[in-house]
């Protein structure tokens, strides 16, 4: 039966891409005999939409149910279509792995990314380019597919991009502003650096293993030598940090933000920000295989990033860019995790930090809609009497993300907590810090946006249905998902068990101390959350503490430690003259003519004064110079 | 004594044999059709080229090369791999040609002459494809050349297009001059100039470190360099591109570049094989620059011809690595590119042509300046969605043709451990990106200023004073508000169909070899195996 259900394993990417096309071509237009151009009504497009992400989820839950009617040690199956690159020494195939970690992925990703499809019906009402919008939507569920299902490296890059692109496109949606069209490029520039050590990742790992599937990497990983693997996942980490957005290649979140509101929460915290953790879990056997200090450097960067981005985050006024530097730190985390020797816990934690920023965004979004389109959370307050339904659903989000038990974020987190203690106890000192400013900036989002003063004139309304059904499923998931990682009890730790096949031979540390010093940890992280959110209920809802919300909401957390200030003014000022200046060499020098060629030849028209520019005799003179460059090579080699 | 076997250069046959027949059939007929005729007959050539080479190529799999002319032409799996892409260029280039002669009232008598031009400069593709000896391949090299230059110069009512041609002319002779005397000195060191003895000659190594044989590789090199538009030999590439006419760009962009190439491969590869560590250094050197100024200088332009001239530049730096790798697997990976870069560069100023036709006839005093592509998106959907698919694939994102064509030849310096060129290469593909990403941006993500909307409503008003015959089909078009009636309209004309249709092959082509590059490669591995 395994067998049978893992072949569907093609309807996974064939449904969203099928969605694409159908968008892109209008085909599902031939279907309306009355409108037959124009007018097709908006919420069939949608439904359309979600329906292809729903069919995927479908498909990949049978792959899920496959898994489980085999043993743990064969839950590898790869399904190939054909022979992609089939010549030279190089051989890759289009080919999915099904394992537990594709699954788990997958399932995650096409759940969360059904429910914000839905969403979007109803948020993109209206929307003039509402095809356009939902055609790229299906387009990046299919490269999120082929991303983790691959079963290779190259494969995956193909979906790296992919995802890229789309972000890209959906950032810049709106591209009417001026600066959301510049949000997209500064993704896209950003992601080009974290992508060149992908692809050069690609090279080493091929010259270091013969192969560039995950499961020749994880088994070749052991006898290949310490320095080879460390760069290929230093490289591989780079890629990660440019697409999971950790320092110092985090500048373009916050700025993605300029997208919609459903893009932001699917692509921007919930799917695509997460394939770094991925890209470094699926090749956990490369980081055991590595230097010691190559897992410490993903910690560390991780920590660091996870730190800041919370810091920055209390002082933003902006709801989505308070998500989104959280988003960052939470991303932060899940690095901290895997440096830490606890894949797992960043699986976990990736898992239930979709389902609650999912929620969060969402509800941000059902939020803006009610203050309609205002973000600034200086002019909300007071909103809970108007939006009953999305402050609890919110609300909701607020306690797991701050780490509030039995809410998931709390059993995610702590467990990376224990997987750091178990590791480094200054960097769980700094972690516990990070996860008590998560307390805090939420407990002051929530309070600023719900309750106080209203500062605003006009009547909130609350938003339909079918904006709020998909929060309830959120909500209900964020509540509950920590049952699948229970530290009480070896049986409970359902998704240890599930993901052991899939890690074998990975960086995995186990923890050097028993339930009571765990029990310890979690009591701690309670009293250093708990302190926290109070401290912020005391500031801005007590108004206490002036002093401290000054230092809180300082300029120097508002621009987020001024590093994308400096990166901005050194590659539009000082770098971005040095690069003028080396480009304008050849037009300049070379071609022996100033700039506006055009505007040149125009002036001077005829043909027999082109030989008095002295164009054709510097051409000429280029490739004399050329020549004889070449020509003293040759001979002073044969000398 | 080696007997002529025709069968084996029927493809060449059928393109010069096309070329002859258009012109008698052009001078006897004096119907109205005549155009519509020649350009069938100038499509059928190209189709019929490739027809010759797939009926051969399983000939030569089964039965190895072919030798002709007294060993000086050789068809083997190479050259029947470039005369394929130099003759379905040539169909291509039939079919777009129509609507950009109508656009600049080109009178009938220069319009036939073009499409002759164009299957002897294919012609002179062919010879250099399939060239074995260092003669006919600077005989191929000139018919090529003298064709080109005069499709460079070819739009009679433009200055522009003939000062293009006279300095394509000018320096191109000057090039030819140096690839000449570069032959002179290889056949004074090796005593000849047939590819097959040289190469044996270097392999008895009694050339080692000769003066007369590095001399001649070396102008030899500047002669085919200069082809190719390798730095420092580019520097006629942006102003003759710019000042020459789109559709024809389209056809030196892809053809005439690959041509060069097949050239640099076959003597390169085949001949010189054995002095590999001479000249290696020298491609290296070449591509490194090429790249690095093909990319830095397309990011600082405003002009889109000069930006894709550019580019085409930083593209040749890329074939070059593969050549450098100096491995089959090496040459395989450039010939690939060669194939997929032929048919991007060739689609990506088919645009810039048409384009170009949306907005003539106005006051723009630069019709390729960028801001001419703002808010294309809207204005002509399906143009810019091409474009945009022809520009990530230049970009080497995948899933295109142009991220395996990219890497593959990277992955072929890293087999010859040439570390630092595949770095130097993948960095400068990262800023390469941003060339692309600014047209799209432009494209995709910039409304159409209301300032800049004047060249709209101007062609309209020019418009409605002439006569929609005269007019490109495509004015009208740009003069439209609204998107779907502009892909109506567009349906309905049929010299436009043409036009849409071959792009939507290109864009396809792209997608096609980058999702299933497979059977190309095949065709690629079989060329770079029948290297000497």
């Amino acid at each position: 039966m395994a067998e049978a259900l893992t072949n569907t394993v093609w309807f996974l990417p064939l449904a969203p891409l099928v969605g694409f096309l159908v968008l892109v071509f209008g085909f599902d237009k031939v279907f309306d005999s009355r409108n037959s151009q124009k007018n097709v009504p908006e919420k069939r497009i949608g439904w359309l939409a979600s329906g292809f992400v729903i069919t995927a989820f479908v498909f990949a839950v049978l792959q899920f149910v496959a898994l489980l009617s085999l043993d743990g040690h064969d839950r590898a199956v790869t399904k190939t279509l054909y022979s992609w690159i089939p010549v030279g020494s190089l051989k890759v195939d289009i080919s999915f792995l099904v394992d537990p970690l594709s699954v788990t992925m997958i399932l995650f990703i096409t759940g969360v990314g059904a429910l914000i499809h839905i969403y979007a019906v109803y948020y993109m009402h209206g929307d003039k380019d509402y095809r356009r919008f939902f055609s790229y939507l299906n387009l990046f569920v299919f490269s999120m597919i082929i991303l983790v299902m691959a079963d290779n490296l190259l494969l995956s890059f193909l979906g790296w991009e992919g995802v890229g692109v789309c972000s890209y496109f959906l950032i810049s949606f709106w591209f009417d502003k001026r600066e959301n069209a510049s949000a997209g490029s500064k993704a896209f520039i950003t992601n080009r650096v974290g992508d060149f050590g992908f692809m050069l990742a690609i090279f080493f790992t091929f010259q270091a293993f013969g192969s560039l599937g995950w499961q020749d990497i994880s088994h070749g990983a052991s006898s290949a030598t310490a320095s080879t693997v460390s760069i290929i996942v230093l490289l591989l980490m780079l890629g990660a940090a440019g697409k999971s957005a950790q320092i110092p290649l985090q500048v373009w979140l916050p700025n993605a933000m300029a997208g919609p509101t459903p893009v932001s929460a699917l692509i921007h915290a919930a799917t695509m920000v997460t394939a770094g953790v991925y890209l470094l879990v699926r090749v956990s056997p490369l980081l055991e295989a590595s230097y010691d200090w190559v897992p410490q450097v993903i910690m560390w960067i991780g920590l660091v990033t996870a730190l800041v981005a919370a810091l920055s985050a209390m002082a933003q006024t902006d709801i989505k860019r308070v998500l989104a530097y959280s988003t960052i730190s939470q991303l932060g985390f899940m690095f901290v995790a895997i440096g830490a020797g606890a894949p797992v816990a960043a699986i976990f934690h990736m898992i239930t930090h979709a389902f609650f920023k999912a929620l969060l965004f969402l509800g941000a979004g059902s939020v803006t809609h009610a203050m309609d389109g205002e973000q600034d959370i200086n002019k909300m307050g007071g909103l809970s009497k108007h939006l009953r339904y999305t402050t609890p659903l919110f609300l909701v989000g607020w306690l797991a993300i701050s780490g509030v038990p039995p809410f998931s974020g709390f059993w995610s987190k702590d467990e990376i907590l224990a997987g750091v203690y178990n590791n480094n106890r200054f960097a769980y000192v700094l972690l516990l810090l990070a996860a008590g400013v998560t307390g805090f900036y939420m407990t002051r989002l929530v309070l600023k946006v719900f309750f106080g003063k209203p500062n605003y004139t006009h009547t909130p309304h609350e938003s339909g249905k079918g904006i709020l059904l998909p929060l309830y499923g959120l909500a209900a998931l964020a509540i509950v998902a920590g049952i699948l990682n229970l530290p009480f009890s070896k049986d409970l730790l359902v998704l240890e068990h599930w993901l052991e096949p899939a890690l074998e031979g990975g960086f995995v540390k186990h923890l050097s101390f028993g339930g009571g010093t765990q029990w310890v940890l979690g009591i701690l992280s309670i009293i250093v959350g708990g302190l926290a959110m109070f401290l912020a209920f005391r500031i801005y809802h007590s108004n206490r503490f002036g002093s401290i919300q000054k230092v809180v909401e300082h300029q120097f957390f508002y621009k987020a430690w001024h590093i994308d200030q400096a990166l901005t003014s050194f590659v539009g000022g000082k770098g971005n003259r040095m690069f003028q200046k080396a480009a304008d060499f050849d037009t300049k020098v070379v071609d022996g003519t100033v700039m506006g060629v055009a505007s040149n030849t125009k002036k001077l028209g005829g043909v027999v004064r082109l030989f008095q520019t002295g164009k054709i005799r510097s051409y000429a003179l280029w490739v004399t110079l050329g020549a004889v460059a070449l020509l003293v090579y040759f001979l002073i080699r044969a000398l | 004594m080696t007997t002529l076997n025709w069968g084996s250069i029927s493809s060449m046959l059928v393109l010069f044999g096309t070329a002859i027949l258009v012109v008698t059939v052009a001078s006897l007929i004096k119907s109205s059709k005549k155009d519509l005729l020649v350009q069938v007959m100038t499509a059928l050539g190209g189709l019929g080229g490739l027809a010759a080479v797939i009926i051969y190529w399983h000939r030569v799999s089964s039965d190895g090369a072919k030798l002709s002319f007294a060993d000086t032409v050789r068809i083997d799996h190479l050259a029947l791999f470039i005369i394929g892409v130099i003759s379905s260029i040539v169909f291509l280039s039939a079919l777009t040609l129509k609507s950009f002669f109508a656009r600049e009232k080109l009178f009938r008598a220069v319009t036939t002459e073009i499409y002759v031009l164009i299957l002897l400069s294919a012609t002179g593709g062919a010879i250099m494809a399939s060239a074995n000896d260092l003669i006919v391949l600077f005989m191929g090299l000139e018919v090529l050349s003298l064709a080109a230059y005069i499709l460079a110069a070819s739009n009679i009512r433009k200055a522009q297009s003939q000062e293009s041609g006279m300095k394509y002319f000018v320096i191109g002779a000057f090039a030819s001059g140096f690839f000449l005397y570069g032959i002179a000195l290889i056949y004074g060191a090796t005593g000849s100039t047939k590819l097959a003895q040289i190469s044996q000659k270097l392999v008895s190594g009694a050339f080692v470190d000769d003066g007369f044989l590095l001399g001649g590789i070396a102008l030899f090199l500047v002669g085919l360099l200069f082809k190719v538009s390798a730095v420092p030999f580019h520097v006629w590439t942006p102003d003759v591109y710019e000042g020459a006419p789109s559709p024809f760009v389209a056809f030196m962009s892809s053809a005439v570049k690959v041509a060069g190439f097949v050239a640099l491969i076959r003597v390169l590869g085949g001949a010189l094989i054995e002095s590999a560590a001479d000249w290696q250094p020298i491609i290296y050197a070449v591509s490194i620059a090429s790249m690095a100024v093909g990319t830095l200088a397309a990011l600082v332009q405003t002009n889109v011809k000069r930006i894709l001239a550019y580019s085409s530049i930083a593209h040749a730096g890329y074939i070059l690595i593969g050549i450098q790798a100096a491995t089959k697997d090496g040459f395989a990976a450039s010939l690939w590119y060669l194939a997929i870069y032929a048919m991007l560069a060739f689609a990506s100023f088919s645009i810039v042509a048409a384009r170009e036709g949306a907005i003539s006839g106005n006051s723009i005093n630069d019709p390729n300046h960028i801001d001419n592509y703002r808010g294309l998106a809207s204005k002509q959907p399906f143009l810019a969605v091409i474009f945009a698919i022809l520009l990530l694939a230049q970009a080497g994102v995948p899933p295109t043709s142009g991220f395996y064509a990219k890497f593959s030849v990277i992955s072929a310096v890293v087999d010859a451990r040439s570390y630092p060129l595949a770095i130097v290469a993948m960095i400068i593909a990262v800023a390469a990106a941003f060339i692309y990403i600014r047209l799209l941006i432009v494209m995709f993500f910039t409304p159409a200023d209301s300032s800049l909307l004047g060249g709209a409503t101007m062609s309209k008003t020019a418009f409605s004073k002439t006569t929609s015959k005269t007019m490109s089909p495509i004015t009208q078009l740009d003069a439209s508000e609204n998107s779907d009636a502009t892909f109506d309209k567009w349906k309905k004309l049929g010299a436009n169909k043409l036009n849409l249709a071959v792009l939507t092959l290109a864009a396809a082509f792209t997608i096609a070899m980058g999702v299933y590059p497979a059977p190309l490669l095949e065709l690629a591995q079989s060329a770079a195996q029948s290297l000497v």
